[in-house]
């Protein structure tokens, strides 16, 4: 039996459950808040990755817009978008076209439900959390696929059919380098997970696997360096090519949602979630999730400023012949390690 | 499948499909058989950064068959040379090539005195030396900025154009414009330096020095950056001298022609400097060669700071109207970009009776499917960038 089973069996309810009335009413405060919260953290890391990156290049980014600092850019560029023509090109297979950007959005959505942001702070505590992440993180390639072979425009095409091989190869690593830490921890629950770092962060033990793990989430966001689905200077804007308006902020929005999503699982595996560092316990474990998320995010960002983008043959490469032996091993290790321990 | 037939160079459908400018061609045929994938890549496409075109034949990513299809900037600037005099003619030159623009200039003029016999005063030999070097640095500090960004690096190029702002800060004073200069003149400039040039551009140079370590530092050491350009584009030296490539791209190659050193003109045989010379022949030379340019660019304008001359700026006994006399003359400067020449006709009238301008980038635009021939996709944008040219140079 797991040393951690006791500390799971008294796990409590979500903080969000104490509201009363039943399921629906729990339900309705759920979606809510989930929602909320997707909506708002994305517009909150596009604000910072164009602050960021005009820092970080020597300009200042948007300035304008809310009148301090132009924290209303993005407000504004949503309203922008709203207002733009919906243009669906005739060629086009209209309604997968159409619903294409759904599928890439609402799989992130899913995904903040398990996020535990303190002890209590979470909306849906599912026994198999991790498992169910990263599964329902995969299943936006599909809107990207539909996206890309729908458009009816070569660029589109060959940027989604870079997008599927990608996913391909960066999902196994990504998987690998999680499988360590559940066999660590003892558990697929991510408040489990969460929980079970509470003397020490994952990244001290796993050092190699929080690596692994920052490159495959790369590759999977399609962030910089391993950004050719859309790499604009080559293929227009890969399988967004064809989009224009409200459909192309849903792919905006899910981009940075996505990036929202992976620091945030990064964070539950690798960095303890919402446990605080050592004599800094007064701080409350929101605040403690959400400064590491954005830390993480900050490095994702960082990247984009700092590297070129890699080839797609170097790409895969770096995947089958690098991260996916490289993260095996450390599943190994850490099998062995546990076994020895104990 | 039908592994018998052959493929022609120029298949009659592509060749329709391109002169029909797109569409798809629907062929139904019993069986299963793979078909080259016909993409075209401009004239509107961020990595063309320009008006090229380029139709490639794409079987999966690699590239059977690349074709830059050149014109859509056409603005028959040797035609409308024919009907202005000296100096509107050099208004047009400076606008071809629009980021060498001074030493676009300077070419020019030089084969207007060389007909006419105008002896020019020291003193604006070394500024024109002197302008031309500072053109040249803000010229390559443009592509080295756009190259790494068309690899994805997004940042380089804002540093790159810092630094170009302090020196188009510095030409503004001088000259009155950022871009199309126009300062040189028949026998001479238009002005004298202003007041101060010479302690600012010594600041501006030592800022530019400490500040291209820093893009190296970026840029030529970045791992990404070796995977992108190593050994990707290699372009022989037999075949870049058979394109008539120069420039960096020649060099690049290990070929060591430049006119500044081979044949010099203006001041350029009294100062010292080295012509860069790559080893392989692959975009990481090339751009490597463009940053060791810039370095002896730098070296160039500080020997010319030292031996700036008193004295006057322009002729003295220039004649009232410019006429240029009949006889020819070709002159070659090394632009920015390659070899620049202007071979001039003339007839004792005031316009040229025949201008025929030899420009860098069109050769270097030419060498372009060599270079693309069994490379992937992504290399486009890797050979592209890195073939250095300017649209306008190219259709003129």
């Amino acid at each position: 039996m797991s040393p951690l089973a006791p500390v799971l069996a008294a796990a409590p309810e979500s903080f969000l459950s104490r509201v009363g009335g039943g399921f629906f009413v729990d339900l309705v405060v759920k979606v809510v808040v989930v929602m909320v919260f997707v909506l708002v953290a994305p517009l909150v890391i596009g604000y910072m990755e164009h602050k960021v990156l005009a820092h970080m290049q020597h300009r200042l980014g948007p300035m304008e817009a809310g009148r301090f600092h132009g924290w209303a850019q993005l407000v504004a560029d949503g309203i922008k978008f709203v207002q733009k023509e919906d243009i669906v090109p005739a060629a086009v297979d209209a309604r997968v076209f159409t619903l294409a950007p759904a599928v890439v959005l609402v799989p992130y959505i899913a995904l903040f439900v398990v996020l535990p942001f303190g002890r209590t702070i979470w909306a849906e505590n599912f026994d198999v959390g991790i498992f169910y992440t990263l599964a329902i993180g995969s299943v936006t390639v599909i809107g990207t696929l539909m996206a890309g072979w729908s458009s009816a425009n070569k660029f589109a095409l060959i940027g989604a059919l870079r997008a599927a091989a990608q996913l391909i190869a960066y999902e196994l690593p990504l998987v690998l380098a999680s499988v360590a830490v559940v066999m660590q921890s003892g558990t697929l629950s991510l408040v489990g997970i969460a929980e079970a770092q509470h003397r020490y962060w994952y990244v001290l033990t796993q050092p190699i696997g929080a690596l692994i793990f920052l490159a495959a989430s790369l590759a999977e966001l399609t962030r910089s360096p391993f950004d050719m689905p859309m790499a604009d200077s080559e293929i227009i804007a890969g399988a967004y090519t064809e989009y224009t308006g409200l459909k192309f902020a849903f792919f905006l929005l899910a981009e940075y949602a996505g990036v929202v999503a992976l620091s945030g699982i990064a964070a539950v595996l690798f960095l303890g979630a919402y446990q605080p560092l050592p004599f800094l316990g007064f701080v409350p474990g929101p605040i403690w999730m959400l400064a590491k998320v954005a830390a993480l995010s900050f490095i994702v960002i960082w990247f984009r400023a700092t590297y070129p983008r890699l080839r797609e043959d170097q790409l895969q490469r770096f995947s089958w012949i690098l991260l996916v032996p490289l993260a095996l091993a450390d599943v190994l290790a850490t099998a062995v390690v546990k076994v020895a321990v104990r | 499948m039908d592994t018998e037939r052959e493929r022609a160079l120029f298949s009659s459908q592509s060749e329709a499909w391109m002169l029909r400018g797109g569409g798809i061609d629907l062929v139904v045929d019993d069986g299963l058989r793979t078909e080259e994938m016909l993409l075209n890549i401009g004239p509107q496409h961020p990595s063309t950064h320009g008006v090229l075109r380029v139709v490639l034949e794409l079987d999966g990513e690699r590239i059977v068959r690349a074709e830059p299809v050149i014109g859509y900037m056409h603005r028959a600037a040797e035609k409308l040379a024919e009907f202005r005099d000296p100096l509107q003619v050099m208004v047009l030159m400076n606008r071809h090539d629009w980021i060498s623009a001074f030493n676009n200039e300077i070419g020019w003029v030089l084969a207007v005195e060389t007909m006419l016999g105008i002896e020019v005063p020291e003193r604006a030999q070394w500024i024109r030396t002197m302008l031309a070097e500072w053109n040249r640095i803000l010229n390559h500090l443009m592509f080295c900025g756009s190259y790494p960004l068309e690899l994805g690096a997004m940042t380089p190029v804002f540093y790159a154009f810092r630094e170009r702002e302090m020196i188009q800060a510095l030409l503004e004073s001088t000259t009155g414009a950022r871009m199309h200069h126009s300062f040189a003149r028949i026998g001479g400039l238009k002005d004298d330096l202003p007041r101060g040039f010479v302690r600012q551009s010594r600041e501006v140079l030592a800022w530019v020095r400490a500040k291209m370590g820093e893009f190296e530092d970026l840029v030529m050491g970045n791992e990404i950056i070796h995977a992108r350009t190593r050994n990707v584009g290699v372009l022989p030296p037999g075949v870049a001298v058979a394109y008539g490539c120069s420039g960096p791209v020649l060099q690049a190659s290990g070929v060591p022609m430049d006119p500044r050193r081979d044949e010099p003109y203006l001041k350029y045989g009294e100062v010292e400097f080295d012509v860069p010379v790559g080893t392989n022949g692959d975009s990481y030379d090339r751009l490597w060669v463009l940053v060791q340019r810039i370095y002896e660019s730098c070296r160039i304008i500080e020997q010319c700071l030292d031996k700036l001359p008193p004295g006057p700026f322009v002729a003295p006994k220039l004649p009232k109207k410019i006429k240029i006399p009949a006889g020819e003359v070709y002159v070659r400067t090394e632009n920015p970009l390659g070899l620049m020449g202007y071979y001039v006709v003339g007839d004792g009238g005031e316009a040229p009776y025949r201008l025929k301008m030899r420009t860098a980038s069109f050769s270097n635009v030419s060498v372009i499917p060599e270079l693309l021939r069994g490379a992937l996709v992504p290399d486009l944008v890797s050979v592209l960038g890195s073939v250095f040219f300017v649209v306008g140079d190219v259709d003129r």
